[in-house]
Protein backbone atom coordinates (compact mmCIF):
# COMPACT_ATOMS: atom_id res chain seq x y z
CA UNK A 1 0.00 0.00 0.00
CA UNK A 2 1.57 3.28 -1.13
CA UNK A 3 0.10 6.34 0.52
CA UNK A 4 0.73 10.03 -0.15
CA UNK A 5 -0.36 12.79 2.25
CA UNK A 6 -0.49 16.44 1.18
CA UNK A 7 -0.04 18.93 4.01
CA UNK A 8 0.21 22.70 4.43
CA UNK A 9 2.36 24.80 6.74
CA UNK A 10 0.21 27.40 8.51
CA UNK A 11 0.88 29.85 11.34
CA UNK A 12 -0.55 29.14 14.80
CA UNK A 13 -2.16 32.52 15.38
CA UNK A 14 -3.16 32.36 19.06
CA UNK A 15 -5.89 34.78 20.10
CA UNK A 16 -5.41 37.73 17.75
CA UNK A 17 -4.41 37.97 14.11
CA UNK A 18 -1.93 40.76 13.30
CA UNK A 19 -1.26 41.60 9.65
CA UNK A 20 1.95 42.72 7.97
CA UNK A 21 2.20 46.41 7.02
CA UNK A 22 1.25 45.76 3.39
CA UNK A 23 -1.74 43.59 4.47
CA UNK A 24 -0.55 40.75 2.23
CA UNK A 25 -0.04 38.21 4.98
CA UNK A 26 -0.30 37.48 8.69
CA UNK A 27 2.61 38.92 10.64
CA UNK A 28 4.35 35.75 11.77
CA UNK A 29 7.39 37.30 13.46
CA UNK A 30 6.15 36.16 16.86
CA UNK A 31 4.27 33.04 15.77
CA UNK A 32 5.13 29.40 15.51
CA UNK A 33 4.00 27.26 12.60
CA UNK A 34 2.13 24.00 12.46
CA UNK A 35 0.52 21.53 10.08
CA UNK A 36 -3.06 22.53 9.28
CA UNK A 37 -5.18 20.47 11.77
CA UNK A 38 -7.14 18.30 9.32
CA UNK A 39 -3.87 17.38 7.61
CA UNK A 40 -2.17 16.51 10.89
CA UNK A 41 -4.88 13.85 11.18
CA UNK A 42 -4.34 12.83 7.55
CA UNK A 43 -0.69 12.07 8.37
CA UNK A 44 -1.71 10.02 11.42
CA UNK A 45 -4.33 8.14 9.38
CA UNK A 46 -1.79 7.34 6.68
CA UNK A 47 0.73 6.07 9.26
CA UNK A 48 -1.94 3.89 10.91
CA UNK A 49 -3.05 2.42 7.58
CA UNK A 50 0.58 1.79 6.60
CA UNK A 51 1.19 0.03 9.93
CA UNK A 52 -1.72 -2.39 9.47
CA UNK A 53 -1.40 -2.88 5.69
CA UNK A 54 2.35 -3.03 5.25
CA UNK A 55 2.56 0.31 3.51
CA UNK A 56 4.75 3.32 3.00
CA UNK A 57 3.83 6.94 3.60
CA UNK A 58 5.16 9.86 1.60
CA UNK A 59 4.30 13.36 2.75
CA UNK A 60 4.26 16.29 0.32
CA UNK A 61 3.91 20.00 0.84
CA UNK A 62 3.78 23.00 -1.43
CA UNK A 63 5.18 25.92 0.51
CA UNK A 64 8.24 27.99 1.39
CA UNK A 65 11.54 26.20 2.09
CA UNK A 66 10.74 26.57 5.82
CA UNK A 67 7.88 24.08 5.32
CA UNK A 68 10.57 21.42 5.65
CA UNK A 69 9.84 21.79 9.39
CA UNK A 70 6.33 20.37 8.85
CA UNK A 71 7.69 17.59 6.63
CA UNK A 72 10.15 16.66 9.41
CA UNK A 73 7.30 16.62 11.96
CA UNK A 74 5.46 14.15 9.73
CA UNK A 75 8.56 11.99 9.35
CA UNK A 76 8.96 12.04 13.14
CA UNK A 77 5.53 10.43 13.61
CA UNK A 78 6.10 7.67 11.08
CA UNK A 79 6.08 8.94 7.49
CA UNK A 80 8.84 7.36 5.39
CA UNK A 81 9.62 9.95 2.71
CA UNK A 82 9.07 13.68 2.18
CA UNK A 83 8.73 15.94 -0.84
CA UNK A 84 8.86 19.74 -0.94
CA UNK A 85 7.38 21.70 -3.86
CA UNK A 86 8.93 25.09 -3.07
CA UNK A 87 7.11 28.41 -3.49
CA UNK A 88 8.33 31.98 -3.23
CA UNK A 89 6.69 32.22 0.20
CA UNK A 90 3.40 33.69 -1.01
CA UNK A 91 0.20 31.69 -0.83
CA UNK A 92 -0.61 30.28 -4.27
CA UNK A 93 -4.18 30.32 -5.58
CA UNK A 94 -6.01 26.95 -5.54
CA UNK A 95 -5.67 26.27 -9.28
CA UNK A 96 -1.89 26.88 -9.24
CA UNK A 97 -1.50 24.84 -6.06
CA UNK A 98 -3.49 21.89 -7.40
CA UNK A 99 -1.73 21.94 -10.80
CA UNK A 100 1.71 21.91 -9.18
CA UNK A 101 0.79 19.13 -6.75
CA UNK A 102 -0.87 16.98 -9.45
CA UNK A 103 2.14 17.36 -11.72
CA UNK A 104 4.56 16.58 -8.86
CA UNK A 105 2.50 13.44 -8.07
CA UNK A 106 2.77 12.30 -11.69
CA UNK A 107 6.54 12.61 -11.45
CA UNK A 108 6.63 10.73 -8.11
CA UNK A 109 4.42 7.97 -9.53
CA UNK A 110 7.12 7.05 -12.02
CA UNK A 111 8.27 4.93 -9.08
CA UNK A 112 4.83 3.33 -8.61
CA UNK A 113 1.27 4.57 -8.27
CA UNK A 114 -0.08 5.76 -4.92
CA UNK A 115 -3.03 3.58 -3.86
CA UNK A 116 -4.30 6.35 -1.63
CA UNK A 117 -3.74 10.11 -1.59
CA UNK A 118 -4.90 12.00 1.50
CA UNK A 119 -5.68 15.69 1.89
CA UNK A 120 -7.17 17.73 4.73
CA UNK A 121 -10.72 18.89 4.08
CA UNK A 122 -9.67 22.54 3.95
CA UNK A 123 -6.60 24.46 5.05
CA UNK A 124 -6.83 26.35 8.34
CA UNK A 125 -5.73 29.64 6.80
CA UNK A 126 -7.03 30.19 3.26
CA UNK A 127 -9.79 27.54 3.43
CA UNK A 128 -10.45 27.20 -0.33
CA UNK A 129 -12.09 23.74 0.03
CA UNK A 130 -10.85 22.55 -3.37
CA UNK A 131 -7.18 21.63 -3.83
CA UNK A 132 -7.71 17.90 -3.17
CA UNK A 133 -10.74 17.83 -5.47
CA UNK A 134 -8.85 19.52 -8.30
CA UNK A 135 -5.90 17.15 -7.90
CA UNK A 136 -8.23 14.11 -7.96
CA UNK A 137 -9.92 15.26 -11.17
CA UNK A 138 -6.58 16.00 -12.75
CA UNK A 139 -5.37 12.45 -11.92
CA UNK A 140 -8.72 10.93 -12.98
CA UNK A 141 -9.37 9.40 -9.53
CA UNK A 142 -12.45 9.47 -7.31
CA UNK A 143 -12.50 11.73 -4.23
CA UNK A 144 -14.82 12.18 -1.29
CA UNK A 145 -14.29 15.04 1.19
CA UNK A 146 -15.08 15.52 4.88
CA UNK A 147 -14.19 11.94 5.84
CA UNK A 148 -14.11 10.85 9.51
CA UNK A 149 -13.38 7.13 9.06
CA UNK A 150 -11.50 5.04 6.50
CA UNK A 151 -11.76 1.26 6.27
CA UNK A 152 -9.39 -0.36 3.82
CA UNK A 153 -11.08 -3.24 2.00
CA UNK A 154 -9.74 -5.67 -0.60
CA UNK A 155 -9.89 -3.29 -3.56
CA UNK A 156 -11.98 -0.45 -2.22
CA UNK A 157 -12.23 2.08 0.59
CA UNK A 158 -15.24 2.35 2.85
CA UNK A 159 -15.57 5.95 4.04
CA UNK A 160 -17.74 7.70 6.62
CA UNK A 161 -18.73 11.33 6.57
CA UNK A 162 -20.66 12.85 9.49
CA UNK A 163 -23.57 15.17 8.77
CA UNK A 164 -25.78 17.16 11.16
CA UNK A 165 -28.30 14.27 11.21
CA UNK A 166 -26.06 11.20 11.11
CA UNK A 167 -23.45 9.74 8.77
CA UNK A 168 -23.08 8.97 5.07
CA UNK A 169 -21.16 5.91 3.92
CA UNK A 170 -19.23 5.88 0.64
CA UNK A 171 -17.42 3.03 -1.04
CA UNK A 172 -14.88 3.97 -3.69
CA UNK A 173 -12.36 1.90 -5.65
CA UNK A 174 -8.61 2.42 -5.34
CA UNK A 175 -6.56 4.27 -6.39
CA UNK A 176 -8.45 7.08 -4.74
CA UNK A 177 -8.15 10.46 -3.10
CA UNK A 178 -9.76 11.21 0.29
CA UNK A 179 -10.01 14.54 2.13
CA UNK A 180 -10.28 13.96 5.89
CA UNK A 181 -11.40 16.01 8.86
CA UNK A 182 -9.94 16.38 12.32
CA UNK A 183 -11.46 13.78 14.66
CA UNK A 184 -10.80 10.84 12.31
CA UNK A 185 -8.10 9.91 14.85
CA UNK A 186 -6.03 11.37 17.65
CA UNK A 187 -2.58 12.20 16.24
CA UNK A 188 0.33 10.76 18.20
CA UNK A 189 3.19 12.83 19.55
CA UNK A 190 6.62 12.19 18.07
CA UNK A 191 9.04 10.11 20.12
CA UNK A 192 12.68 11.09 20.56
CA UNK A 193 13.64 8.13 18.37
CA UNK A 194 11.15 9.31 15.76
CA UNK A 195 12.66 12.78 15.75
CA UNK A 196 16.17 11.41 15.38
CA UNK A 197 15.12 9.14 12.52
CA UNK A 198 13.38 12.04 10.80
CA UNK A 199 16.64 13.99 10.68
CA UNK A 200 18.32 11.27 8.64
CA UNK A 201 15.78 11.27 5.82
CA UNK A 202 16.56 13.37 2.76
CA UNK A 203 13.74 15.68 1.71
CA UNK A 204 13.23 15.50 -2.03
CA UNK A 205 12.56 18.76 -3.88
CA UNK A 206 10.30 18.93 -6.94
CA UNK A 207 10.27 22.33 -8.67
CA UNK A 208 7.06 23.54 -10.27
CA UNK A 209 6.04 26.89 -11.78
CA UNK A 210 3.04 28.83 -10.56
CA UNK A 211 0.62 28.78 -13.50
CA UNK A 212 -1.70 31.46 -12.07
CA UNK A 213 -5.45 31.83 -12.45
CA UNK A 214 -8.18 34.47 -12.54
CA UNK A 215 -8.38 34.48 -8.76
CA UNK A 216 -6.06 37.10 -7.33
CA UNK A 217 -5.77 37.91 -3.63
CA UNK A 218 -5.49 41.72 -3.18
CA UNK A 219 -5.21 42.20 0.55
CA UNK A 220 -6.23 40.89 3.95
CA UNK A 221 -8.48 42.77 6.34
CA UNK A 222 -9.15 42.05 10.00
CA UNK A 223 -12.91 42.26 10.55
CA UNK A 224 -14.16 44.94 12.94
CA UNK A 225 -14.31 43.60 16.49
CA UNK A 226 -17.32 44.24 18.63
CA UNK A 227 -15.98 45.85 21.77
CA UNK A 228 -17.57 44.08 24.70
CA UNK A 229 -17.73 45.54 28.16
CA UNK A 230 -17.24 42.47 30.32
CA UNK A 231 -19.37 42.52 33.46
CA UNK A 232 -17.45 40.88 36.30
CA UNK A 233 -19.87 38.83 38.39
CA UNK A 234 -17.44 38.18 41.22
CA UNK A 235 -14.46 36.17 42.46
CA UNK A 236 -14.34 32.44 43.06
CA UNK A 237 -17.14 30.37 44.63
CA UNK A 238 -18.65 33.53 46.09
CA UNK A 239 -19.81 34.52 42.59
CA UNK A 240 -22.25 31.58 42.39
CA UNK A 241 -25.30 33.56 43.50
CA UNK A 242 -24.68 36.30 40.91
CA UNK A 243 -24.16 33.65 38.20
CA UNK A 244 -27.44 31.92 39.04
CA UNK A 245 -29.21 35.30 39.03
CA UNK A 246 -27.94 35.64 35.47
CA UNK A 247 -29.10 32.11 34.58
CA UNK A 248 -32.57 33.00 35.86
CA UNK A 249 -32.59 36.25 33.93
CA UNK A 250 -31.62 34.40 30.74
CA UNK A 251 -34.34 31.82 31.46
CA UNK A 252 -32.04 28.87 30.98
CA UNK A 253 -32.89 27.26 34.35
CA UNK A 254 -34.91 24.08 34.05
CA UNK A 255 -37.92 24.36 36.33
CA UNK B 1 -29.47 24.87 -4.23
CA UNK B 2 -27.94 22.53 -1.67
CA UNK B 3 -30.28 19.94 -0.19
CA UNK B 4 -30.17 16.49 1.33
CA UNK B 5 -32.67 14.12 -0.30
CA UNK B 6 -35.19 16.92 -0.64
CA UNK B 7 -34.40 18.75 2.61
CA UNK B 8 -33.16 22.23 1.76
CA UNK B 9 -30.05 23.52 3.54
CA UNK B 10 -31.27 26.75 5.09
CA UNK B 11 -28.22 28.68 3.96
CA UNK B 12 -29.11 27.88 0.33
CA UNK B 13 -31.66 30.68 0.56
CA UNK B 14 -28.95 33.06 1.77
CA UNK B 15 -26.88 32.22 -1.30
CA UNK B 16 -29.96 32.61 -3.47
CA UNK B 17 -30.57 36.06 -1.97
CA UNK B 18 -27.03 37.22 -2.79
CA UNK B 19 -27.48 35.77 -6.30
CA UNK B 20 -30.67 37.81 -6.72
CA UNK B 21 -28.90 41.04 -5.70
CA UNK B 22 -26.18 40.32 -8.28
CA UNK B 23 -28.72 39.48 -11.01
CA UNK B 24 -30.64 42.70 -10.25
CA UNK B 25 -27.54 44.87 -10.34
CA UNK B 26 -26.47 43.26 -13.65
CA UNK B 27 -30.00 43.37 -15.10
CA UNK B 28 -30.06 39.65 -15.87
CA UNK B 29 -32.31 36.72 -14.97
CA UNK B 30 -31.90 34.44 -11.96
CA UNK B 31 -32.06 30.67 -12.51
CA UNK B 32 -31.93 27.96 -9.86
CA UNK B 33 -30.95 24.30 -10.07
CA UNK B 34 -32.34 21.46 -7.98
CA UNK B 35 -30.52 18.16 -8.37
CA UNK B 36 -32.47 14.89 -8.06
CA UNK B 37 -36.21 14.25 -8.29
CA UNK B 38 -36.59 14.26 -4.51
CA UNK B 39 -35.88 18.00 -4.58
CA UNK B 40 -38.69 18.86 -7.06
CA UNK B 41 -40.97 19.96 -4.21
CA UNK B 42 -38.50 22.68 -3.21
CA UNK B 43 -39.21 24.64 -6.43
CA UNK B 44 -42.28 26.13 -4.71
CA UNK B 45 -40.05 27.64 -2.03
CA UNK B 46 -37.77 29.25 -4.61
CA UNK B 47 -40.50 31.10 -6.49
CA UNK B 48 -40.65 33.76 -3.76
CA UNK B 49 -36.96 34.54 -4.11
CA UNK B 50 -37.00 36.07 -7.59
CA UNK B 51 -36.10 32.95 -9.60
CA UNK B 52 -37.43 33.02 -13.16
CA UNK B 53 -36.66 29.40 -14.02
CA UNK B 54 -35.84 26.46 -11.80
CA UNK B 55 -34.06 23.58 -13.53
CA UNK B 56 -34.93 20.16 -12.15
CA UNK B 57 -32.10 17.72 -12.88
CA UNK B 58 -33.58 14.24 -13.22
CA UNK B 59 -31.55 11.06 -13.58
CA UNK B 60 -31.77 7.57 -12.04
CA UNK B 61 -28.29 8.07 -10.63
CA UNK B 62 -29.30 11.15 -8.64
CA UNK B 63 -31.50 9.38 -6.06
CA UNK B 64 -28.80 10.02 -3.49
CA UNK B 65 -25.89 12.40 -3.20
CA UNK B 66 -22.71 11.97 -5.22
CA UNK B 67 -20.31 14.94 -5.20
CA UNK B 68 -18.82 14.16 -8.62
CA UNK B 69 -22.27 13.68 -10.20
CA UNK B 70 -23.59 16.93 -8.72
CA UNK B 71 -20.57 18.82 -10.05
CA UNK B 72 -21.08 17.23 -13.47
CA UNK B 73 -24.79 18.18 -13.51
CA UNK B 74 -23.86 21.80 -12.81
CA UNK B 75 -21.17 21.84 -15.49
CA UNK B 76 -23.61 20.46 -18.09
CA UNK B 77 -26.30 22.89 -17.03
CA UNK B 78 -23.80 25.76 -17.25
CA UNK B 79 -22.86 24.61 -20.73
CA UNK B 80 -26.55 24.76 -21.65
CA UNK B 81 -27.41 28.10 -19.98
CA UNK B 82 -24.11 30.00 -20.43
CA UNK B 83 -24.51 31.90 -17.14
CA UNK B 84 -22.40 34.83 -15.95
CA UNK B 85 -21.97 33.14 -12.60
CA UNK B 86 -22.79 29.94 -10.72
CA UNK B 87 -23.34 30.49 -7.01
CA UNK B 88 -23.40 27.80 -4.34
CA UNK B 89 -23.78 27.47 -0.61
CA UNK B 90 -20.80 27.89 1.71
CA UNK B 91 -21.49 24.65 3.57
CA UNK B 92 -19.49 21.42 3.47
CA UNK B 93 -21.69 20.03 0.72
CA UNK B 94 -22.01 23.32 -1.19
CA UNK B 95 -18.28 23.96 -1.19
CA UNK B 96 -17.62 20.36 -2.20
CA UNK B 97 -20.00 20.45 -5.18
CA UNK B 98 -18.74 23.83 -6.39
CA UNK B 99 -15.12 22.64 -6.10
CA UNK B 100 -16.03 19.69 -8.35
CA UNK B 101 -17.61 22.14 -10.78
CA UNK B 102 -14.41 24.20 -10.71
CA UNK B 103 -12.28 21.10 -11.27
CA UNK B 104 -14.44 19.86 -14.17
CA UNK B 105 -14.54 23.25 -15.93
CA UNK B 106 -11.04 24.41 -14.99
CA UNK B 107 -12.54 27.67 -13.70
CA UNK B 108 -11.49 29.33 -10.44
CA UNK B 109 -13.93 28.85 -7.53
CA UNK B 110 -13.95 31.36 -4.70
CA UNK B 111 -15.21 29.75 -1.48
CA UNK B 112 -17.07 31.46 1.37
CA UNK B 113 -17.73 34.92 -0.07
CA UNK B 114 -19.35 37.61 2.06
CA UNK B 115 -19.60 40.54 -0.35
CA UNK B 116 -19.49 40.65 -4.15
CA UNK B 117 -19.20 43.74 -6.35
CA UNK B 118 -20.01 42.68 -9.94
CA UNK B 119 -19.78 46.17 -11.51
CA UNK B 120 -16.48 45.61 -13.38
CA UNK B 121 -15.38 42.83 -15.75
CA UNK B 122 -13.46 41.44 -12.81
CA UNK B 123 -15.52 41.01 -9.70
CA UNK B 124 -14.32 42.40 -6.37
CA UNK B 125 -15.01 39.87 -3.67
CA UNK B 126 -14.58 39.75 0.09
CA UNK B 127 -14.21 36.20 1.38
CA UNK B 128 -13.51 34.65 4.76
CA UNK B 129 -10.32 32.98 5.98
CA UNK B 130 -9.51 31.30 9.29
CA UNK B 131 -13.13 30.31 9.84
CA UNK B 132 -14.24 33.95 9.61
CA UNK B 133 -11.67 35.67 11.84
CA UNK B 134 -9.88 37.16 8.85
CA UNK B 135 -11.23 38.63 5.59
CA UNK B 136 -9.57 38.54 2.20
CA UNK B 137 -10.23 40.96 -0.65
CA UNK B 138 -9.85 39.16 -3.91
CA UNK B 139 -10.53 39.83 -7.59
CA UNK B 140 -12.07 37.20 -9.81
CA UNK B 141 -11.57 37.20 -13.54
CA UNK B 142 -13.32 34.33 -15.33
CA UNK B 143 -15.81 33.79 -18.17
CA UNK B 144 -18.14 32.14 -15.63
CA UNK B 145 -17.68 33.22 -12.03
CA UNK B 146 -17.93 30.36 -9.54
CA UNK B 147 -18.39 31.21 -5.90
CA UNK B 148 -20.00 30.04 -2.68
CA UNK B 149 -21.65 32.31 -0.15
CA UNK B 150 -20.40 32.17 3.43
CA UNK B 151 -23.11 30.98 5.84
CA UNK B 152 -24.94 33.75 7.73
CA UNK B 153 -23.09 36.53 5.89
CA UNK B 154 -26.38 37.64 4.37
CA UNK B 155 -29.98 37.34 5.53
CA UNK B 156 -32.30 35.35 3.26
CA UNK B 157 -35.00 37.72 2.02
CA UNK B 158 -37.82 37.25 -0.46
CA UNK B 159 -38.06 39.34 -3.63
CA UNK B 160 -40.42 42.36 -3.54
CA UNK B 161 -42.09 41.60 -6.84
CA UNK B 162 -42.40 37.94 -7.64
CA UNK B 163 -42.63 37.17 -11.32
CA UNK B 164 -44.07 33.89 -12.50
CA UNK B 165 -41.49 31.12 -12.11
CA UNK B 166 -41.25 28.30 -14.62
CA UNK B 167 -39.69 24.88 -14.09
CA UNK B 168 -37.78 22.90 -16.68
CA UNK B 169 -36.59 19.31 -16.54
CA UNK B 170 -32.89 18.92 -17.30
CA UNK B 171 -31.53 15.47 -18.13
CA UNK B 172 -27.80 15.27 -17.51
CA UNK B 173 -25.51 12.75 -19.16
CA UNK B 174 -24.05 10.70 -16.32
CA UNK B 175 -22.10 7.46 -16.30
CA UNK B 176 -20.55 5.13 -13.74
CA UNK B 177 -17.54 7.42 -13.32
CA UNK B 178 -19.83 10.15 -11.95
CA UNK B 179 -21.70 7.80 -9.65
CA UNK B 180 -18.76 5.99 -8.07
CA UNK B 181 -18.77 8.53 -5.21
CA UNK B 182 -22.47 8.02 -4.45
CA UNK B 183 -23.67 7.52 -0.86
CA UNK B 184 -24.18 3.75 -0.45
CA UNK B 185 -25.46 3.67 3.12
CA UNK B 186 -26.47 5.93 5.99
CA UNK B 187 -26.46 5.90 9.75
CA UNK B 188 -29.11 8.11 11.33
CA UNK B 189 -28.41 9.66 14.69
CA UNK B 190 -30.90 9.40 17.54
CA UNK B 191 -33.03 12.53 17.81
CA UNK B 192 -32.14 14.81 20.67
CA UNK B 193 -30.18 17.84 21.71
CA UNK B 194 -26.82 18.01 19.98
CA UNK B 195 -23.85 20.27 20.49
CA UNK B 196 -24.81 22.18 17.33
CA UNK B 197 -28.40 22.81 18.43
CA UNK B 198 -28.27 22.99 22.24
CA UNK B 199 -29.49 26.29 23.77
CA UNK B 200 -26.83 26.05 26.49
CA UNK B 201 -23.24 24.85 26.11
CA UNK B 202 -20.99 24.38 29.15
CA UNK B 203 -17.52 24.19 27.69
CA UNK B 204 -14.15 23.33 29.20
CA UNK B 205 -10.59 24.05 28.15
CA UNK B 206 -7.05 23.45 29.32
CA UNK B 207 -8.00 24.69 32.79
CA UNK B 208 -10.20 21.63 33.38
CA UNK B 209 -6.92 19.66 33.45
CA UNK B 210 -8.28 16.09 33.24
CA UNK B 211 -11.16 13.94 31.93
CA UNK B 212 -12.53 13.69 35.50
CA UNK B 213 -12.46 17.48 35.78
CA UNK B 214 -15.45 17.60 33.43
CA UNK B 215 -17.83 15.98 35.97
CA UNK B 216 -19.07 19.29 37.48
CA UNK B 217 -19.44 20.74 33.94
CA UNK B 218 -21.58 17.71 33.01
CA UNK B 219 -23.71 18.26 36.09
CA UNK B 220 -24.21 21.95 35.35
CA UNK B 221 -25.06 21.20 31.71
CA UNK B 222 -27.67 18.64 32.84
CA UNK B 223 -29.24 21.12 35.24
CA UNK B 224 -29.52 23.71 32.45
CA UNK B 225 -30.76 21.29 29.78
CA UNK B 226 -27.54 21.85 27.85
CA UNK B 227 -24.56 19.85 26.67
CA UNK B 228 -20.84 19.86 27.36
CA UNK B 229 -18.38 21.18 24.81
CA UNK B 230 -14.63 21.66 24.89
CA UNK B 231 -11.66 23.32 23.20
CA UNK B 232 -9.16 21.74 20.84
CA UNK B 233 -6.48 21.25 23.49
CA UNK B 234 -8.94 19.02 25.37
CA UNK B 235 -9.57 16.72 22.40
CA UNK B 236 -5.87 16.71 21.49
CA UNK B 237 -5.12 15.49 25.02
CA UNK B 238 -7.78 12.80 24.65
CA UNK B 239 -9.83 14.11 27.60
CA UNK B 240 -13.03 14.32 25.51
CA UNK B 241 -14.08 12.89 22.12
CA UNK B 242 -13.62 15.12 19.08
CA UNK B 243 -17.42 15.26 18.67
CA UNK B 244 -17.45 17.56 21.73
CA UNK B 245 -15.00 20.04 20.21
CA UNK B 246 -16.25 23.57 19.56
CA UNK B 247 -14.16 25.46 17.02
CA UNK B 248 -12.93 25.93 13.48
CA UNK B 249 -12.11 22.24 13.07
CA UNK B 250 -14.90 21.01 15.34
CA UNK B 251 -18.52 22.10 15.67
CA UNK B 252 -19.67 25.69 15.19
CA UNK B 253 -22.28 26.61 17.82
CA UNK B 254 -24.55 29.59 18.48
CA UNK B 255 -26.37 28.85 21.77
CA UNK B 256 -28.33 31.30 23.93
CA UNK B 257 -25.67 30.85 26.61
CA UNK B 258 -22.07 29.71 26.30
CA UNK B 259 -20.20 29.08 29.54
CA UNK B 260 -16.45 28.94 28.87
CA UNK B 261 -14.63 27.28 31.78
CA UNK B 262 -10.85 27.56 31.75
CA UNK B 263 -10.72 28.42 28.04
CA UNK B 264 -8.21 31.09 27.02
CA UNK B 265 -9.97 31.92 23.75
CA UNK B 266 -7.63 31.16 20.84
CA UNK B 267 -8.99 32.06 17.41
CA UNK B 268 -9.52 28.40 16.54
CA UNK B 269 -12.02 28.20 19.42
CA UNK B 270 -13.47 31.71 19.24
CA UNK B 271 -14.71 31.37 15.64
CA UNK B 272 -16.65 28.27 16.70
CA UNK B 273 -18.70 30.05 19.39
CA UNK B 274 -18.54 33.81 18.68
CA UNK B 275 -22.17 33.76 17.49
CA UNK B 276 -23.39 32.78 21.00
CA UNK B 277 -26.00 35.23 22.32
CA UNK B 278 -24.46 35.46 25.80
CA UNK B 279 -20.95 34.40 26.80
CA UNK B 280 -19.95 33.76 30.41
CA UNK B 281 -16.25 33.12 31.04
CA UNK B 282 -14.90 31.45 34.18
CA UNK B 283 -11.14 31.88 34.33
CA UNK B 284 -8.28 32.60 36.71
CA UNK B 285 -6.69 34.97 34.20
CA UNK B 286 -8.43 38.31 33.86
CA UNK B 287 -6.37 39.08 30.75
CA UNK B 288 -7.41 35.90 28.87
CA UNK B 289 -8.96 36.88 25.52
CA UNK B 290 -12.07 34.84 26.37
CA UNK B 291 -12.57 36.96 29.51
CA UNK B 292 -12.04 40.29 27.75
CA UNK B 293 -14.42 39.31 24.92
CA UNK B 294 -17.12 37.73 27.13
CA UNK B 295 -20.31 39.47 28.23
CA UNK B 296 -19.87 38.21 31.80
CA UNK B 297 -16.94 36.79 33.71
CA UNK B 298 -16.17 35.14 37.01
CA UNK B 299 -12.57 35.35 38.13
CA UNK B 300 -11.53 32.19 39.85
CA UNK B 301 -10.68 28.53 39.66
CA UNK B 302 -13.36 26.69 37.72
CA UNK B 303 -12.89 23.69 40.05
CA UNK B 304 -14.33 25.83 42.85
CA UNK B 305 -16.66 28.07 40.88
CA UNK B 306 -18.55 25.43 38.83
CA UNK B 307 -19.46 23.17 41.81
CA UNK B 308 -20.62 26.28 43.71
CA UNK B 309 -22.89 27.24 40.77
CA UNK B 310 -24.22 23.66 40.65
CA UNK B 311 -25.09 23.79 44.37
CA UNK B 312 -26.76 27.20 44.02
CA UNK B 313 -28.85 26.06 41.04
CA UNK B 314 -29.95 22.94 42.95
CA UNK B 315 -30.81 25.00 46.02
CA UNK B 316 -32.99 27.42 44.03
CA UNK B 317 -34.69 24.69 41.98
CA UNK B 318 -35.49 22.80 45.21
CA UNK B 319 -36.63 25.98 46.97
Amino acid sequence: MRILVCIKRVPAPGAKIVLTGDAQAIDTKLLSFTISPHEECAVEEAVQIAETHDGTVTVLTLGPPEAEEQLRSSLAVGAHAAVLVPTDGFDWDPISTAAAIASAIEQLEAGGQFDLILFGNESADSGGYQVGIRVAHSLGRPIVSGIKDIEVEEEALRLRRDTPTGSEIYEIPRPAVVAVREGINLPRYPTLKGRLNAKKILVKTVERERIGSGQQMEMLVTPPQDVTETAILGDGAGAAAAVVDLLEELQVMQS
Amino acid sequence: MTHDRGRLEESSLQGLTLARFLAESLGIGLHAALIGEEADGLARVLSGYGVITTHLAHHDGLADYSPVAWGAVLSQLAEHLQPVSVIGTGTDRGNEVMAHLGAITGLPMVANCREVDPSGDDWDITRTRWGGSLLEKTTLQAPVKLLTVSEHSIEATRADATAEMTTEIFTPDLDQHHLVTRVVDRVTMAEGVTLATSPVVVSGGRGVASPEGFAPLEELADLLGGVVGCSRVVTNNGWRPHSDQVGQTGTVVAPDLYIACGISGAIQHWVGMMASKTILAINTDMEAPMVTKADYAVLGDLHEVVPAIVEEVKRRVAG
